[in-house]
């Protein structure tokens, strides 16, 4: 049987184990784009769209978490239960395809591809996120910072499969903002997440590098400015989002150029910090 | 190559899907193995939105969904919407209106339409075309859809 559909994380891990050809799918948006145009053929594939507890989110309020399954579709982040828990997630994942795209797609997905222009991975990255990958060997917790290596490179061996996504409810300012050639269906040129969180500043960068960058050193200068004047002044925010630029790594590509999106990113950090200290 | 067998509930009947590979698209298999191809394959990608389906009631783009995984869900096509082949009160309006050109769009957008007014029956212009987003026409101009689906609200309120 080339299709199998678990109906539990358990079932699924032992077949993905036994299988060295297998493809996981969840929504399958971004697989079958492979396979329409020839760039996979799969052979056998395990489907975990059938696995409730993937499916499905949850709080936890002694930790003041969210447990995100990781097929969870991405309009799920869109409603307002959700969108009050962690704005951030909820606007990177209206940006997310159009809404056919929504209905299906899901985080799993973001991370099993590990895209530098995956929509939710700059929000991942600003909150720092950390990824369960089951496997037959249990389950481990694995930090977003270690978990993507480079352009759709994850730290994922055959056999692993993620399995939910743990972020911390928003306790301040947090939101994401993208630039593209259009507003809806498109994918970013640039992108950025800002929050303020636990009294700590963060800055996190999508489509301009290898991997997604956390402006370390920009988030430093703010936080001084924040430790000495509250809200920091219109320069100091200007200065924050020329430090963003530096660190970014962008390259040409067919989507945009590298100085345009060094411009870019210095604007999304700067609208999206001004708009977190409401100047 | 393997052959695949299975069924698929499809417009409230069972379809048999017979030696079938593994990789086909749920709009490949409407189209050129179940005769239903009201669905139409454009970008191949979810960019366009001509095959939009429901799947257990949510839109989704048929040409992203692996067919042989779907066997568990209802899934609606535009041929399921009228009664014995009737044109529904959206269709009649895309007709009125003129928001039908090259009619590639059109099933897609139907679909996209018939769902955003179930859930929302007296949208905004900002959610229509919010719930639109992901079809794409290249003739209309969207004017006409516009005015299609407002046509559709007033007269589903007039009842």
């Amino acid at each position: 049987m080339p299709i199998f559909s678990p109906m539990s994380l358990r079932e699924a891990v032992d077949i993905y184990a036994e299988h060295d050809s297998a493809s996981l799918i969840a929504g399958g948006t971004d697989f079958m784009v492979e396979v329409n145009f020839n760039h996979r053929k799969p052979s056998t594939v395990i489907n975990l769209a059938r696995i409730e507890s993937l499916r499905t989110w949850s709080v936890d309020a002694s930790k003041a978490v969210i447990r995100i399954g990781s097929t969870v579709p991405f309009a799920q982040f869109e409603k307002p239960d959700f969108a009050k828990l962690s704005p951030a997630l909820s606007h990177a994942a209206r940006t997310v395809g159009s809404p056919q795209i929504r209905n299906t797609a899901s985080l799993g997905g973001n991370l099993g591809t590990c895209s530098p222009a995956g929509d939710s991975l700059p929000v991942l990255f600003a909150l720092d996120a950390t990824i369960e990958v089951a496997s037959i060997h249990g389950v481990r917790s694995v930090p977003i910072q270690d978990f993507m290596v480079g352009p759709k490179k994850n730290v994922l061996n055959h056999g692993d499969i993620v399995s939910a996504i743990i972020i911390p409810i928003a306790d301040g300012f947090q939101d994401y903002a993208k630039v593209g050639v259009r507003n809806a269906m498109v994918i970013s040129i640039a992108s950025a997440c800002f929050a303020l969180h636990s009294g700590t500043c963060r800055i996190a960068l999508g489509s301009v590098g290898p991997r997604i960058i956390r402006c370390t050193e920009a988030e430093s200068f703010l936080q001084q400015e924040m430790t000495t004047t509250g809200v920091p002044s219109l320069e100091a925010i200007q200065h924050f989002s020329e430090i963003v630029s530096t660190t970014a790594q962008p390259i040409d590509d067919h989507r945009s150029t590298a100085a345009y999106r060094k411009h870019a990113v210095a604007t999304l950090s700067r609208r999206l910090a001004l708009r977190g200290f409401s100047l | 190559m393997s052959n695949e067998h299975y069924s698929l509930h499809i417009n409230g009947q069972e379809h048999q899907v017979q030696d079938s590979w593994i990789g086909e698209s749920l709009l490949y298999v409407l189209r050129e193995r179940l005769g239903l191809p009201g669905s139409k394959g454009a970008c191949e990608q979810g960019e366009c939105g001509s095959c939009t389906v429901y799947l257990d009631g949510q839109p989704v783009c048929s040409c992203l969904v692996l067919a042989a995984s779907v066997c568990d869900s209802q899934i609606a096509t535009v041929e399921g919407l009228g009664i014995d082949g009737s044109l529904t009160d959206v269709q009649e309006s895309f007709l009125t209106q003129g928001a039908v050109q090259c009619g590639f769009c059109t099933p897609g957008l139907v679909m996209a339409v018939h769902h955003l007014l179930e859930v929302n029956p007296s949208p905004s212009e900002l959610e229509v075309k919010e719930a639109i987003s992901g079809n794409i026409c290249r003739c209309t101009g969207y004017g006409r859809i516009f005015a299609a689906v407002e046509e559709v609200v007033i007269t589903r309120k007039s009842k």
